[in-house]
């Protein structure tokens, strides 16, 4: 008994590994009457040995699938072991595991394994188990299977803190060439019937204290890089429309793992495109929190990301005319765009700068990466960069400084800024 | 100058700083009685810690800074950390001889450094809410053994009480010995006295119940699949997860150690 249900999620975990997001934050459900568990910022219990956060039990409900998407391990032509758990295999391995503190919840995916409303109705059942029967307020992520009826998608969205649709594939034309059972406006459908959905009970919220929670942590959406020979541009413009389109609180980007050797895709033994992976979350992140707009960092002048710098130090290095900027009198919004300043260090200097005059000394003290930053500020003290350089001379001196520091990251996963 | 000796707790830190203020002395130095080191030209005042002068002191501070400034305080402290009292003592001095909050004054070196122990202390708080692995025993009780760098049990309290609202549980701070327990109702500070071995009366295995080994085993099982091997990066598997933690953590020791 114990053999079976350790292979089932063995082989039903390798199969969900590949969905990179493992987030459990944006829900704040309460625990109520005593029950179990509740929702907060999210906790990251452990890390993987590739270094991710491991937050969810995140695996596939089965890998029995009937389409045959090129890119995926669970497509119908692949020769593996396929496996099912029950719903209340699943539903003991969530409450055990979240008990012994090891996650926030679960995250649940799986195969389509005869349409897309059996699926669908499966983890519908299981999430409801969850909530109904077990009082349980932790996390939990649905995946929104593409032409499930209206009805489960509403019930999904009862139970579940997150629901997601993977785009996978950025253009239209690679989705065709590589996922030729699946229709791209198929997968639009039910995130704009939540997306509306979700606003619509944002208002009844509003006006009923009482009404109950739809979604509230939203949507996400994953896309695989560098398996249709998309641009950069594609990527992020695709990831922008999400944003403003669909209301999706989160975009992920994962570097394509080769999982076979069909010749539409890189071959097995290709390295993980995971510097480009590191940019596009930069750019992601200059495009939700530091006020970049997505044609400021990537248009058809641009169509792609410099590997050697991080996007932000590249937009300033093509727009030299806004800078240098006085750091003790230029607005939140502006600190924000320089390299070397980052966001919790932009709230410092706006708070201790109604104190004193800030120099040097203070910046680099509050957080401020000085050698980067330098060419692009002046502040409280008389020496700052005179010299009128060139762009490529600054991007020289500022990777000089930190050549060997950047080889050494650059081989592991960047950080942010 | 002026060295005073505390009993190492927040009450009896506060009662010192209240001694201080109505003594006027200046410098001083604040020191525990585990930490004091004998020094013949000093005089060392041993504080008498006193809860209602320990409220007079918080309920100064509270009066002049934010909510959040003062459990950023009370953070600091817990860090433990040697001479943090000091930097302390010099901030509730500036927050005194201030006419505005200094709480964002950061290019003061004392609010600058408080800011950066709190971090330091929220970093190990969030590590051990993330870290506790609980066990389950066959009388039903979830424990968990831990050895934070800081003293931070009484910032996770909470978060388990609020989260395993339906469940015994208890979680030991090994390095300081002592632990919280909850038992469906409220959670008490408890001792425990490990069984002697020299008594070697009662067996000191600890009775699991007989799922535990199975679900130590899945999760073992979950972490090590859920890898993706072709993106293996131990350095930053390293820096999240310490190696000085793995001893405590279900997916990175042994299986069935009992
Ligand atoms: S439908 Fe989903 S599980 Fe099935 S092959 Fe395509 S990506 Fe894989």
């Amino acid at each position: 008994m114990s053999e079976r249900i350790r292979e089932k999620l063995q082989i039903l975990t390798d199969a969900a590994k590949y969905d990179v997001s493992c987030s459990s934050s944006g829900s704040s459900r309460k625990n109520k009457n005593k029950g179990l568990g509740d929702t907060g910022n999210g906790i990251c219990h452990t890390y993987t040995e590739d270094g991710r956060c491991v937050s969810l039990l995140k695996i596939l409900f089965t890998n029995v699938c009937i389409f045959d998407c090129a890119y995926c391990v669970t497509r119908k032509s692949n020769d593996i072991k396929r496996v099912a758990f029950t719903v209340q295999e699943v539903v003991d391995l969530t409450l055990n595991f979240y008990r012994r503190n090891y996650i926030e919840g679960l995250f649940l995916s799986s195969g389509i394994f005869k349409d897309a409303d059996h699926t669908m109705e499966r983890l519908v059942r299981v999430a409801k188990k969850l909530r109904k029967e077990h009082n349980f307020n932790g996390y939990i992520h649905l995946k929104s299977i593409p032409g499930a009826s209206d009805e489960l998608m509403h019930e999904a969205g009862l139970y579940a803190d997150r629901l997601s649709i993977n785009i996978e594939i950025p253009t239209e034309s690679g989705l065709k060439l590589l996922a030729p059972d699946k229709d791209h406006k198929e997968m639009f459908r039910p995130m704009n019937y939540l997306k509306n959905e979700i606003i619509l009970k944002k208002e009844e919220k509003k006006l009923f204290r009482k009404a109950p929670l739809f979604t509230p942590a939203g949507q996400s959406s994953q896309m695989i890089i560098g398996a249709a020979k998309e641009s950069d541009k594609d990527i992020m413009y695709t990831a922008a429309k999400l944003y403003t389109g669909f209301n999706l609180k989160r975009v992920y980007y994962s570097g394509y793992v080769p999982v076979s050797n069909d010749r539409r895709l890189p071959g097995l033994g290709s390295a993980v495109p995971m510097v480009r992976e590191n940019r596009l979350y930069q750019t992601d992140w200059l495009m939700r929190f530091y006020g970049f707009g997505v044609k400021e960092l990537l248009n058809d002048a641009n169509p792609h990301l410099d590997l050697d710098i991080d996007p932000k130090l590249s937009w300033a290095l093509r727009n030299l005319s806004c800078f240098p900027m006085d750091i003790n009198k230029v607005s939140l919004h502006e600190i924000l765009r320089v390299p070397g300043i980052g966001m919790q260090s932009a709230h410092k200097i706006v708070a201790a700068r109604k104190f004193q005059k800030l120099n040097w000394d203070h910046l680099k003290k509050i957080g401020v990466a000085i050698n980067r930053a330098k060419y692009f500020i002046t502040c409280g003290s008389r020496q700052f960069e005179s010299r009128d350089l060139s762009a490529m001379k600054i991007k020289q001196f500022i990777l000089g400084g930190s050549a060997s520091k950047y080889l050494k990251i650059a081989q592991q996963q960047l950080s942010l800024f | 100058m002026g060295v005073f000796i505390y009993d190492s707790t927040w009450t009896g830190f506060l009662s010192t700083i209240f001694e201080i203020f109505e003594r006027r002395v200046r410098p001083v130095n604040i020191t525990t009685v585990g930490r004091y080191m004998p020094d013949v030209f000093a005089q060392p005042l041993h504080v008498t810690t006193d809860e209602v002068k320990a409220e007079r002191v918080l309920a100064g501070i509270a009066k002049k800074i934010s909510a959040p400034a003062v459990r950023k305080l009370y953070a600091c402290f817990l860090s433990e950390l040697p001479g943090i009292e000091n930097t302390l003592y010099a901030y509730i001095r500036l927050v005194f001889a201030m006419k505005e909050s200094p709480e964002r004054a950061y290019a003061d070196p004392d609010v600058l450094r408080v800011s950066q122990v709190d971090k330091m202390v929220h970093r190990e708080k969030h590590r051990m809410e993330a870290f506790v692995r609980f066990q389950l025993t066959s009388d039903d009780l979830y424990y968990a053994a831990v050895e934070p760098d800081y003293n931070v049990l009484p910032l996770i309290l909470n978060h388990f009480k609020r989260r395993y609202a339906d469940q015994r549980w208890l979680i030991y701070d090994l390095r300081r010995d002592y632990g919280i327990y909850y038992d469906l109702k409220t959670v008490e500070e408890v001792t425990l006295s490990f069984n002697d071995k020299s008594t070697g009366s009662e067996p000191s295995i600890p009775l699991f119940h007989e799922e535990e080994a199975l679900y130590q085993a899945l999760w073992k099982d979950y972490f090590k699949h859920v890898n993706i091997k072709e993106r293996k990066n131990d350095k930053l598997h390293l820096q999240h997860v310490p190696k000085r933690y793995w001893k405590n953590l279900t997916e990175k020791f042994n299986l069935l150690m009992w």
